[in-house]
């Protein structure tokens, strides 16, 4: 069991049915916690359907997701709701179209991501009702996990803004921060960096970072953006039509020919035109 | 405001043919839809049925659809000369005809005064307008300004009302007082924080947790029914039987709750709908446990804590003796009218409460995203069902008052109307708004009333009312939403409003990320 205590998320033979479209095929990769992992491949590979598995909006036609809480010990995660997985295995996870409660504050939407916490505070709303002074020390204290998130993504300043009148960029930290406000140990992001500028693709790096070595959370990213995927991955696992292709550091996956004829097609292809057989050769590629 | 373009709108070349071309088409428009319903009439006459013919009804509409089509083509082409020199001598003779009818009587376009009067209104309204846009150079206003503008005034009307809450409420407590000797203001009284009281209910599950729900009226009738049966049954008292009644509608809630939990939106409202018709079908038809259609007769009144409130006899303790004072039977119905305003305000209270209670965040979480709900672990099953169950309750805790204000129920009392109304109020005031429900309340239910003697056009005046706030502000009277915790004092740190929505990233700019680890 030694060997258990170092593996965050251990996914094996993954296999995710739709009728007759298999669109996971018995994939089975490892996290390890304190590690950014990042799952990338061409579009329609089986990224986003393996975070659902993931997070309970799937469930999986085969396969076994065990994940090693470091205090509340084994989850399986095929087997428990949506909900669940949040609240007792602290998997959190972001969306690949922004989801924030867009009519509600920057604040209130941190707020709700300490929703259980609080929930037992107040007494399962009892205590809450009566006015105690548990609850209001359980919510001054929730205020300042979710200024400590808003510092760290510079929000602080807009914290009484409805979220949806946010920037975009400022809407994808804010999903960031809600995600970390319910203590993950690891948090699943679906693409952060898509749509940002490059400053802001940037800062995204630096925040990951920083989540991943002051809160030993794990981080697993699905990302296209390979500036941001090849700089800040500790660990690449590269899927196409549904099946693991490569898995290594990221040195080991960028020279991995079955990647680079996943993204680029078949090496030896006479039919490519002659300026694209020199360009490739230039980029070291061919 | 720096940010509202402020532009003088062109006056556009004054395209005669396409101008008459558009009033033409709305004519025709105006000419296919009253040929039928107005200009014929069916009337009784011996053996039978005939057909009455009004058209001159028709081409009077006809006629009004036109011209104000035209001077509305104007305004907004900002012409408001032409259609101010249209519209005065209008008003002129409109006014003629409706003050000395004798000799300009032949000019009213219609034999009811109170359609020549409404036309009358309607007529100043534009030529008010017109003379403004006149001498003054109007700004146009993209939609998502316009909008903006609205709920800043609405946040605005709303910081006012919130000042005058406390004098709203002192004018409630003291409102018997005013009208001691009128019994049909305190009726209506009753009958509007009887709605106040249902509006707030269903706002917990509309307004807050974003359930549409046409079928609140069949908690009410829980409620009623419950009342009425234990204490006709087992002669029970109305404060022992309250608590039992609203759990009897927690339950229904939670019932129709479970099999709900899956559907969102136009699906939940249908399933919601039926579930309301299905109980008032139940109740018509078990005649030996509800009475079917005769209802429960015979209800009793409720008692001041265990002290009835009774004309006063020889040897029995009442109210009155205790107290010392006179009977008079009004006071009956100033009790009643208190008990209702004491449980509409407990259901403010709670639920102004609850909505800074990690629940009542929930629900309004729920509304905004169920799917960013489950990845929070909120468990949206119950959370649903507690937005239901508790706003059953404060319908069922409605119901009994209803009860034992008629002294007689029936399934007649819990149509599907009820249901409608009572969302409408709550979609007029502004879904989740509570002052606004108290707003609506009046103006749906108790303008109506007061104004009974205008018959028919009341549903005309209320229905015209929907339509024009769907137009105008289809978010509801009064929506600006606080928020329910703030990590700055109000106004300490810019709102949106000020920096500009589309500013880039105003806060985070490099400069100051630089420093972080």
């Amino acid at each position: 069991m030694a060997e258990a205590a170092t593996i965050l998320l251990d996914v094996q033979h993954l296999t995710m049915r739709f009728g007759g479209l298999v669109a996971i095929d018995d994939v089975s990769f490892q996290a390890e916690p304190g590690q950014i992992t990042a799952i990338i491949g061409p579009n329609g590979a089986g990224k986003t359907t393996i975070f659902n598995c993931l997070t309970g909006f799937y469930a999986p036609t085969v396969g076994r997701l065990a994940l090693n809480h470091p205090r509340r010990g084994q989850f399986l995660l095929e087997r428990m709701e949506g909900y669940q997985i949040a609240q007792k295995a602290g998997v959190a996870r972001t969306f690949q179209n922004i989801r924030l409660f867009p009519r509600m504050t920057v604040l209130e939407n941190l707020v709700i991501a300490q929703h259980n916490k609080l929930m037992r505070a107040s007494g399962w709303t009892v205590a809450g009702l009566l006015g105690l002074k548990r609850y209001k020390d359980a919510e001054r204290q929730a205020a300042e996990q979710a200024k400590y998130w808003l510092d760290q993504t510079n929000l602080t300043d807009r914290a009484d803004w409805e979220a949806g009148n946010l920037p975009y960029g400022a809407q994808r930290r804010l999903e960031i921060a809600r995600a970390m406000c319910t203590d993950p140990v690891m948090l699943c992001l679906d693409e952060p960096a898509a749509g940002l500028n490059p400053r802001e693709s940037n800062e995204l790096n630096r925040l990951l970072r920083f989540i991943r070595d002051e809160h030993d959370a794990g981080v697993l990213l699905i990302e296209h953006d390979m500036s941001v995927v090849m700089e800040i991955s500790d660990h690449i696992v590269v899927l196409d039509y549904g099946k693991k292709i490569s898995d290594g550091n990221p040195e080991y996956v960028r020279n991995d020919k079955n990647v680079i004829k996943a993204y680029l097609g078949e090496e030896e292809d006479d039919d490519l035109p002659e300026e694209v057989k020199q360009d490739l050769e230039k980029k070291g590629l061919a | 405001m720096a940010d509202i373009t402020g532009s003088v709108p062109e006056a556009r070349s004054l395209d005669i043919p396409s101008m008459l071309k558009e009033a033409g088409i709305t004519a025709l428009l105006v000419l296919a839809l009253t040929i039928v319903m107005v200009g014929f009439r069916t009337i009784d006459v011996p053996g039978g049925i005939s057909v009455n013919y009004r058209f001159e009804a028709v081409a009077v509409s006809v006629g009004i659809a036109f011209v104000g089509r035209l001077i509305l083509i104007l305004m907004r082409r900002g012409r408001s000369l032409p259609a101010m020199l249209v519209l005065g001598p209008l008003v002129l003779l409109q006014l003629l005809a409706l003050l000395v009818p004798d000799t300009f009587g032949i000019l009213q376009p219609y034999p009811d005064p109170v359609l020549n009067w409404l036309i009358v209104i309607v007529s100043v309204m534009l030529l008010a307008r017109a003379t403004w846009a006149n001498w003054h150079t109007s700004q146009e206003f993209t939609r998502e300004q316009l909008e903006k503008r609205q709920d800043e005034s609405a946040a605005k009307a709303q910081k006012i009302l919130g000042y005058l809450g406390p004098v709203l409420l002192i004018g409630a407590l003291a409102l018997p007082f005013f009208f001691s000797g009128d019994r049909q203001m305190i009726d209506i009284a009753i009958l509007v924080t009887t709605y106040i009281m249902l509006g707030w209910g269903l706002n917990i599950v509309v307004g807050l947790a974003g359930l549409l729900d046409l079928g609140y009226v069949a908690f009410y009738a829980v409620g009623a029914y419950s009342y009425a049966l234990l204490a006709t049954h087992f002669g029970l008292s109305f404060w022992v039987c309250l608590p039992f009644a609203g759990a009897m509608a927690a339950l229904a809630g939670v019932l129709l709750g479970f099999p709900v939990l899956r559907l969102r939106g136009d699906y939940l409202a249908i399933v919601t709908l039926g579930f309301g018709e299905m109980i008032r079908i139940i109740l018509l038809n078990w005649y030996q446990f509800t009475g079917g259609p005769d209802g429960i007769s015979g209800i009793p009144k409720p008692s001041f804590f265990g002290i009835p409130m009774e004309r006063p006899e020889e040897g029995v303790l009442s109210f009155h003796s205790l107290l010392g004072i006179e009977y008079e039977p009004v006071h009956k119905l100033i009790f009643l009218y208190y008990l209702i305003l004491a449980l509409a305000l407990l259901t403010n209270l709670f639920t102004v409460r609850i909505r800074k209670l990690p629940i009542g965040r929930a629900w309004e979480a729920l509304r905004e995203d169920e799917i960013a709900c489950r990845s929070l672990g909120v468990n949206p099953r119950n959370t649903k069902l507690t937005a239901f169950g508790i706003g059953a309750m404060f319908a069922g805790f409605a119901g009994s008052f209803f009860a034992t204000r008629q002294g007689f129920i029936s399934p007649e009392s819990f149509t599907f109307i009820e249901s409608a109304v009572i969302l409408a109020i709550v979609v007029l005031g502004g879904f989740g708004s509570q002052i606004g429900v108290v707003v609506a309340a009046i103006v749906m239910i108790g303008l109506p009333e007061i104004f009974r003697d205008l018959q028919e056009y009341r549903m005309l005046a209320f229905g015209g009312a929907m339509v024009l706030i769907m137009l105008w502000r289809p978010q509801g009277l009064l929506a600006h939403r606080e928020p329910t915790i703030r990590l700055h004092p109000k106004g300490g740190a810019p709102e949106p409003g000020e920096v500009g929505t589309d500013a880039p990233d105003a806060g985070g700019t490099p400069e100051t990320t630089a420093e972080r680890p």
